[in-house]
């Protein structure tokens, strides 16, 4: 494949999924604390929050990139995370500062299986997508 | 027909508050003081007993206000404080009395029990009328039918009642055995009857034969003439008598059996008077043979929706009931044994605390029973304190007493434990000045200062704002009183590090002054603008060093500065049916912010809201649901209304002195298998099972769901322990410990018929709360239904025949439907009413908080008639007797309109007078010739003397 947009568009797509995948550990891993009660939830939503806008950017770069180079294929695989980020952050709890999670409602067991699992399913569809952008 | 007229009736009551007071002035002092809220209730306390026989035509002596006023209709109410309504008498007396929080210790190792009273002995209830059912009667003393004797019901039901006073005076039903046939429709009347009127069966049940309900109704008529017609159709023209006979005595069997357990079924489409005319008493708890006689947690502090637990979460699931446990953990109790020893013992793996319900291996082994290993005991804990001899472990009284308290080591401190702080934050910007609270609050503040809880280190500070906020500096050197305006509200800061917060005995005097001072200074203001944000922060920075409690008053939106809110309410909008999530829900998240940094740092917020205008309570309560706090509102609160000012004193008093527990937490432990699922009440959830109160206060109730995660069916017992660790006002560190255990059942029928439907509305009506703030009231509402259908279809499930045109319920549910429907009409979940939004907030933040027996009793409230009180059957509790008149069920049917009505509603207590009183009644009970010269405004009653 010659050196042109797409690639390069595939190369840093492939760094930012990198990152993507290390907040998605991140977030596994302190939602794990959360529940096995290491952790304060006012400490760990306030190490939480920060993070989500830029999951969110970094994921959406990504996105621009593949609709300027038109890689329509890779684009739609990542739609419906990028609607569903939206959706998240627009039902978000009221809050002053950016970020989701709550830390008055967060330790409900609804909230944080949920958040756990979303934490898994991220992980896992950004490492499948790190390799599809590796050969793609 | 019933609920609709209930409806109509509870509005009735609703607006009569409303109307302008004329007579105030009479409130005799005494009255006014005297700790007990039922005020009138009491009037019917006849001063000895020989008075209350039921005579022809008492003469009543009494005092009352002059009445002056020409009204539709006669009305006294007494407002009664939002603190606790008291359902039984010893939960009375024990609000009347709170256990001194530091009686003196004497011995290391050793128990001191609080001696009050027996309970029983002390149970001078006012009326009598919520207390436990007596003894049902005997056959030859029928029950009373308060309603034949007035005749008519507005509704026509003459039928019925004839038919239920025919049933009742049948003479004695002989035995089963000599005449079946002929026998048995009537002792199921008989039998059904009481069960109906007094609530539970009387005593001779398991002998005399029942009739299973799908013969006869005794409510109603046609059920009662064909039923024994076809009976004898089936006699005379039988087929064979014995086989008949044998098929009914199976059938008597069978229901025998089936009440004897506790599982009768109610056909809802036929049984019109469900409602038990005494208290509806929570199920009994069945332990297993070897837990028998252990005693277990009172049902007044600890209570599960379900008193015996699904072993499966798909048999749970069946059942379609929610599960979890209701809990008033520093409920006031006459009767605690508190423990001071050097080793609390607890189990290493899961730091449960030793309770009656663990296994004992020999004497040195004990194994935990929430996880089931196995723990050394320390040789200490052989030791009896009371006899003072070593021995069998289980005399001890953590084995003998599922509630105890310790007093806890060092080891339970992060820090010497705090001083009591109570820091009164009050408005006095204008809507403040004309509700004119201040001088109220002034003056029972100054009359309870001796009675605050603390001891020496008792620290109290006052903030004041408007658009500004005031400091009050105390110093002792002072001769007065020195006030300190800070007008940057942006940035707020304290502006002396010392002398705002001072020591109450050091500075009474001062302290004093102020008070006297305040309500002056401030009777009357221009000033618009409510910084109630900037000044929060600043108490905030005054207890942070220390915690304790905050203490706002508020009138108004606040405006000025951080956390000022905008006034959003619609008012057009009151009627509407549906009530967004969004209203419901904060605007700014600055409240919970505050709240969180409050919990901290050990500091409670207490909302005392006294508005005539919106106020935006839904925002504002953040600051004290997540800091431990509690609310009180008081709408349209008024200095010229005197039942207000009432109101507000008595709440104040209670709030002022009841007992307090600072830096507490409270963990709830539950048997491997169990999980809390979710938190309800005013805390901030830490952790997985462990809840953060600054402050405790005895009338906070808690719930939580529980889910099942793991099969429990190789386990006989379950077991919920809450643990609640506080400081005392006296500096003490404590831990109550409360331990409820619950057979596990295999099958949907046993899960069913060991429901608690008090329980089960208490859970219902936290997660409908939730459901309000989450999506909208309208799938709140859905979702009662649905419960209500659930619950019914499950049941019809674990039927094996019925009828299509019957309603079955079990006993133990059978008032979940009316439950819900009170629900629907409660303010917080009413829609096309007219109802403010503050009012709907504030009655869902009760909703959480509130426990178990009052939330039930402002979901449905008591209502009993009065107009005849004479003639119901006496109570005697110790040495004093009170009739005890019915619960009516809440419907216009049961409503005369010649009679006259109590309504408690734990808060207010409302007298209904119908509008054909007659004239003997109305001058023997209010003094005036007619219904119409009846005085609406009556504050508060004289106690009635009956004179012969």
């Amino acid at each position: 494949m010659p050196f042109n947009f797409p690639a390069l568009s595939y190369i840093i797509a492939l760094f930012g999924d990198a990152i993507l995948i290390f907040f998605a550990i991140f977030h596994v891993i302190a939602f794990d604390e959360l529940k096995t009660d290491y952790k304060n939830p006012i400490d760990q939503c306030n190490s939480l929050n920060p993070l989500v806008l830029p999951e969110y950017i970094v994921h959406m770069v990504i996105n621009l990139l593949f609709l300027m180079s038109g890689q329509w294929l890779s684009l739609c695989l990542n739609v419906p995370l990028i609607a569903y980020h939206i959706n998240r952050y627009r039902t978000r709890p009221v809050m002053s500062r950016p970020g989701l999670y709550d830390p008055t409602s967060i330790m409900n067991a609804d909230v944080l299986s949920m958040c756990q699992r979303e934490g898994w399913i991220k992980l896992a569809f950004y490492l499948l997508s790190f390799f599809y952008y590796l050969y793609g | 027909m019933d609920h609709y007229a209930a409806q109509k009736l509870s509005q009735g009551f609703t607006q009569l508050p409303q109307k302008p007071p004329l007579a105030t002035s009479h409130v005799p002092p005494e009255l006014v003081n005297s700790s007990q809220q039922h005020n009138i209730s009491q009037n019917f306390i006849p001063p000895n007993d020989s008075l209350l026989k039921p005579t022809s035509q008492p003469t009543y002596n009494y005092t009352f206000p002059p009445t002056n006023q020409v009204g539709s209709y006669g009305v006294g109410i007494t407002a009664k404080p939002s603190g606790p309504s008291i359902s039984s008498p010893v939960n009375r007396v024990s609000q009347e009395e709170p256990i001194s929080s530091g009686p003196p210790r004497t011995n290391v190792l050793g128990i001191i029990p609080y001696s009050t009273e027996p309970a029983n002995i002390i149970s001078q209830s006012s009326l009598g009328t919520r207390t436990v059912p007596s003894q049902p009667p005997n056959a030859l003393q029928p029950p009373r039918q308060p309603s034949v004797q007035y005749g008519s019901y507005p509704y026509g039901d003459q039928t019925h009642l004839q038919n239920r006073t025919m049933a009742v005076s049948r003479p004695s039903p002989p035995s089963p055995n000599i005449q079946p046939q002929y026998v048995q429709p009537t002792a199921s009347l008989r039998n059904q009857q009481y069960s109906n009127q007094y609530g539970h069966r009387p005593p001779d049940n398991f002998s005399q034969p029942q009739l299973n309900h799908l013969y006869s109704s005794p409510q109603y008529p046609q059920d009662n003439l064909s039923g024994p017609t076809q009976y004898s159709g089936g006699y005379y023209s039988g087929l064979s008598e014995d086989v008949m006979n044998q098929m009914s005595n199976l059938s008597v069997t069978q229901s025998g059996y089936n009440r004897l357990w506790g599982k009768d079924t109610y056909d809802l489409l036929k049984c019109r008077d469900i409602l038990p005319s005494g208290r509806v008493e929570p199920p009994a708890i069945r332990l297993q043979q070897e837990l028998y006689e252990a005693n277990n947690c009172s049902s007044e502090i600890f209570r599960c929706t379900l008193t015996k637990i699904p072993e499966t979460k798909s048999l749970l699931d069946k059942s379609r009931l929610p599960l979890g446990v209701l809990i008033h953990p520093f409920k006031d109790l006459n009767q605690l044994s508190v423990i001071q020893c050097s080793v609390i013992v607890r189990c290493r793996a899961c730091r449960t605390y030793i309770n009656p319900f663990v296994y004992f291996i020999d004497t040195k082994h004990w194994k935990c029973n929430l996880c089931f290993r196995v723990n050394d005991l320390p040789g200490e804990f052989e030791y009896d304190p009371l006899t003072k001899t070593y021995g069998d472990p289980s005399r001890r009284p953590e084995i003998k007493s599922a509630t105890i308290e310790f007093i806890a080591p060092s080891e339970y401190m992060v820090r010497p434990p705090q001083p009591a702080a109570y820091v009164f934050v009050i408005d006095i910007s204008r809507l403040g000045a004309e509700a004119g609270y201040l001088k109220i609050f002034c003056e029972t503040l100054l009359s309870q200062l001796d009675a605050l809880p603390g001891d020496s280190r008792t620290a109290v500070a006052f903030i004041t704002f408007d658009s500004s906020v005031h400091f009050y500096s105390l110093a002792d050197i002072q001769s007065q009183p020195h006030q300190m305006v800070v007008v940057d509200i942006d940035d707020m800061f304290v502006p002396c590090p010392d002398n705002l917060l001072v020591n109450l005995s050091e500075c009474l005097s001062l302290v004093r002054d102020l008070l006297k001072e305040l309500p002056n200074k401030y009777s009357e203001s221009f000033e618009t603008g409510s910084a109630l944000g900037p000044a929060l922060q600043a108490a905030y920075k005054l207890l942070a060093a220390t915690g304790g409690r905050i203490t706002v008053f508020q009138s108004c939106l606040p405006n000025c500065g951080s956390g000022s809110l905008p006034a959003r309410e619609d008012p057009s909008q009151r009627t509407a049916d549906n009530v967004t999530q969004a209203m419901l829900n904060p605007v700014t998240d600055f409240y919970k912010k505050l709240a969180l940094d409050c919990s901290g740092q050990q500091i409670a917020v207490d909302l005392f809201i006294l508005n005539s205008q919106f106020v935006d309570l839904a925002s504002l309560c953040g600051v004290s649901r997540f800091s431990g706090g509690c609310i009180y509102h008081f709408p349209l609160f008024s200095i010229k209304n005197s039942q207000h000012i009432d109101a507000l004193q008595r709440t104040l008093q209670r709030y002022l002195c009841r007992k307090i527990g600072f830096e507490s937490v409270m963990r709830l432990r539950c048997t491997r298998g169990l999980s809390i699922h979710t938190f309800h009440g005013n805390f901030f959830v830490r952790s997985t099972d462990l809840l953060s109160l600054p402050n405790v206060n005895p009338d906070a109730g808690f719930g939580m769901q529980v889910s099942i995660d793991e099969n429990l069916n190789d386990i006989q017992n379950v077991c919920f322990q809450a643990a609640l660790l506080y400081t005392s006002s006296k500096g003490e560190r404590r831990i109550r410990v409360h331990t409820l255990c619950l057979p596990i059942a295999s099958n949907l029928s046993d899960v069913l018929h060991s429901a608690d439907q008090q329980c089960i509305i208490g859970l219902l009506a936290k997660m409908a709360v939730d459901r309000c703030h989450q999506s909208s009231l309208s799938d709140a509402r859905e979702a009662f239904v649905n419960v209500v259908s659930d619950m019914l279809s499950a049941y019809r499930l674990t039927q094996s025949s019925n009828p299509s045109s019957s309603l079955l319920a079990p006993e133990s549910l059978r008032l979940l439907p009316l439950y819900i429907l009170a629900l629907l009409k409660h303010v917080a979940f009413r829609i096309g009413q007219s109802t403010r939004l503050d009012d709907r907030v504030y009655a869902m933040c009760q909703m959480k908080t509130l426990p178990l027996q009052q939330l039930m009793q402002s979901i449905y409230p008591d209502l009993y008639p009065v107009h005849n009180i004479l003639d119901y059957p006496e109570l005697s509790l110790g040495d004093e007797t009170v009739v005890q008149p019915p619960r009516l069920h809440l419907s216009a049917e049961r409503i005369d309109s010649q009679g006259v009505y109590l309504l408690d509603d734990g808060e207010t207590l409302m007298i209904y007078v119908g509008h054909n009183i007659t004239p003997a009644l109305a001058s023997a009970l209010f003094n005036v010739p007619s219904f119409a010269s009846i005085n609406p405004n009556i504050v508060s009653y004289e106690i009635l003397y009956y004179v012969k």
